[in-house]
């Protein structure tokens, strides 16, 4: 099992005086320069740590938060693939949908694969709803314009040859992607999913497919992308195709770890904060989605993690939310979790969130690095813990 | 409410739609809002006294047909054009309110040979003030809990216009109708937000008499906007409504029926 090491790069400074949502409409006087500088390069110095600690590197973005202020999965990788040594450097993900320019998110990515050394692994996401705001991009007919521009990036990155594109959205003279990727044909690439007909959709492309925070989901869609993968392709997955997200802290003793729980705990709630207009305005989901949400009185957007208000620890570990422990607590956890759906290639790790500071991020990864990641390295991977028969 | 089926069909091209029918004599066509036609809505009724009302429900709203390269107001605007001369419409009526109203424009400007008469009501559509500065709300992804008290001045008459949005109780049907509305209300509203740069430059081309209805207490697109409407095409007049929202029409029809018959009249 492979350990990613991922951060939203808050600006959680500022949590403590907003009142309602954190992102889309927060003013960015809540966003001082000054705690922003010396918040970026913290956690840019807790990545480069990761590489040295022997984690991957997995980044995200956001638009117009107080929760994530990388505004760009290539600005943040662009520094790391010259600051990280071995780490392989996952974007999950550039949210394709928003973007106007997928020509421009190729050659981005492309760049940031060669500078590093074929390190690149690539993410493509839908984005959030509340994204939209920022990038004025419709969520109408989103998946629509997501897999044009997929399209486009995948032949961006494949062609040797110059190529026009006159599609839907999407309309260029000229593309010709310089550098190409150092990764032939072209870095490994990885779609999040939550549900089995999405996972079912990524193990035809044959790619990685995440979840995040999916808990008691997880297994179902786990074993839909393994069955796919397999009818799809004619032999097993494998063992590099799934991956999960979840929280992690570690520490030497039970309380240690309480403690650096309930700072992180925060982020529960100033994540999900968002203007009720953004949850899930009309096309971002699916209409037979939005029926069906109506049918039971559901008018808003996305549960907070299927967890209860207010989750006690023991909820959270139990719901795989969250990862929290002393090493051996931590590791059994995990074990356990991976079991629970069939095995686990990728495990990703929110290792810094809320308030948990500096120190104690190094500590905990430090630990983490040194007494679980081992012991996860020998778990055995998804194949070949659930042989699926050939039908 | 408006969640309700309109009761006939209609096949245009291959697509076909929903349509309400009522009334004889000279055509009317009422072209709806972003969230569809209520078919016992007594304005239409008033209209239908006098007149022949036709109104479809939009391509992609209600249950019907969304055309495949159906995406902008321009498309639809092109197939209410094939529906306008396969329902061989002369010396009709054109008559739109929100949405229906930039739809009725955008038909307007393209030629107004088989109309006689322009009514917009509470309309979208057009850009009139400077690029910092928004002039129509946010109504694409109002959270449908607050679409009553924004789109009407007594929220209480449109929750009922919304079946009290008392979803677990509707049919599946009823359900669909309102999620799929809201999305083709977005599909073809959200770029520009809910206005066509080119349109106002283009108001001139309508030379038949028109008239702008406005709600005064229209908090989507206030009446001065409704007024700088009515500036902007040619010997147009303005009319204002009291006690009315955006969707005032669905609350004031009486008001509405009144000064819209009068103005068709004369």
């Amino acid at each position: 099992m492979e350990v990613w090491q991922f951060c939203e790069q808050s600006m959680h400074p500022a949590w403590s005086r907003i009142q309602g949502p954190t992102k889309v409409t927060i003013p960015n006087e809540f966003c001082d320069p000054v705690v922003a500088h010396e918040l970026y390069n913290r956690y840019l110095d807790e990545w480069m740590l990761g590489d040295e600690l022997g984690y991957n590197i997995f980044v995200n973005e956001h638009h117009a938060s107080a929760n994530c202020m990388s505004v760009s999965c290539t600005l943040t990788l662009s520094i790391l693939a010259r600051q990280t040594q071995k780490a392989r450097l996952l974007s999950l993900g550039v949210p394709i949908a928003n973007r106007t320019d997928p020509y421009r998110v190729a050659e981005e990515l492309a760049m940031i694969d060669v500078i590093s050394k074929g390190r690149l692994e690539v993410g493509l996401v839908k984005a959030s709803p509340f994204e939209l705001s920022m990038s004025n991009q419709s969520p109408a007919r989103i998946m629509d314009r997501y897999w044009e521009a997929h399209d486009l990036i995948v032949k961006a990155f494949t062609s040797r040859e110059p190529f026009s594109w006159e599609g839907e959205f999407y309309q260029y003279r000229n593309v010709n992607l310089w550098p190409r990727p150092y990764q032939q044909p072209m870095p490994p690439m990885w779609i999040t999913a939550s549900s089995a007909a999405n996972g079912r959709k990524i193990a035809q492309l044959g790619y990685v497919c995440a979840t995040f925070f999916n808990g008691k989901g997880t297994k179902m869609l786990f074993d839909a992308y393994r069955e796919e993968y397999l009818k799809t392709h004619g032999h097993v997955a494998p063992p590099t195709r799934l991956a999960y997200l979840g929280m992690m802290v570690t520490g030497h003793n039970e309380a240690e770890v309480a403690e650096r729980v309930a700072k992180m705990q925060v982020y529960l709630d100033v994540q999900p904060r968002t203007p009720k207009e953004w949850t899930n305005p009309p096309g971002y989901e699916s209409l037979e989605g939005n029926v069906k949400a109506l049918q039971v009185g559901k008018k808003g957007g996305r549960l907070n993690f299927g967890l209860p208000p207010n989750p006690t620890m023991e909820q959270m570990i139990e719901g795989g939310i969250f990862f929290a422990g002393t090493p051996d607590q931590i590791y059994n956890q995990i074990k356990k979790f991976s079991d629970s759906v069939g095995g686990l290639d990728h495990l990703l790790v929110l290792s810094q969130a809320g308030e948990l500071s500096h120190a104690e991020t190094v500590d905990s990864l430090t630990l983490f690095a040194k007494e679980v990641m081992p012991r996860l390295k020998e778990l055995k991977s998804s194949h070949e813990v659930i042989p699926i028969a050939a039908e | 409410m408006l969640m309700t089926a309109l009761p006939d069909r209609v096949s245009v091209g291959g697509a076909t739609l929903e349509v309400l029918r009522k009334g004889k004599g000279q055509p009317l066509l009422f072209l709806h809002t972003g969230h569809g036609i209520d078919p016992s809505e007594p304005f239409l009724d008033a209209l239908a006294s006098e007149y022949r009302v036709i109104a479809p429900a939009h391509p992609g709203f209600g249950s019907s047909d969304l055309p495949a390269g159906i995406t902008t107001v321009d498309d639809l605007a092109y197939f209410y054009l094939d529906f306008i001369e396969q329902e061989d419409l002369q010396d009709a009526v054109l008559m739109g309110s929100s949405f229906g109203g930039w739809l009725a424009a955008e038909l307007a400007i393209k030629g107004t040979g088989r109309f006689s008469k322009l009514v917009l009501m509470d309309a979208l559509g057009a850009k009139f003030g400077d690029r910092e500065h928004r002039e129509i709300k946010e109504i694409l992804n109002t959270p449908i809990d607050d679409l009553p008290a924004t789109l009407f001045n007594d929220a209480q008459i449109g929750a009922k216009k919304f079946g009290n949005l008392d979803f677990p109780s509707m049919q599946e049907a009823e359900i669909t109708r309102f999620a799929r509305n809201r999305e083709s209300f977005l599909m073809f509203g959200w770029a520009h937000a809910l206005f066509n740069p080119k349109l106002v430059s283009r108001l001139h081309r309508i030379q038949i008499p028109s008239l702008v209805v406005w709600g005064e207490q229209d908090n989507v697109v206030a009446a001065s906007y409704g007024q700088a409407y009515a500036k902007a095409i040619p010997g147009a007049k303005f009319a204002s409504i009291p006690r009315a929202g955006h969707y005032g029409y669905m609350e004031q029809p009486a008001a509405y029926a009144d000064a819209v018959l009068k103005f068709l009249a004369n």
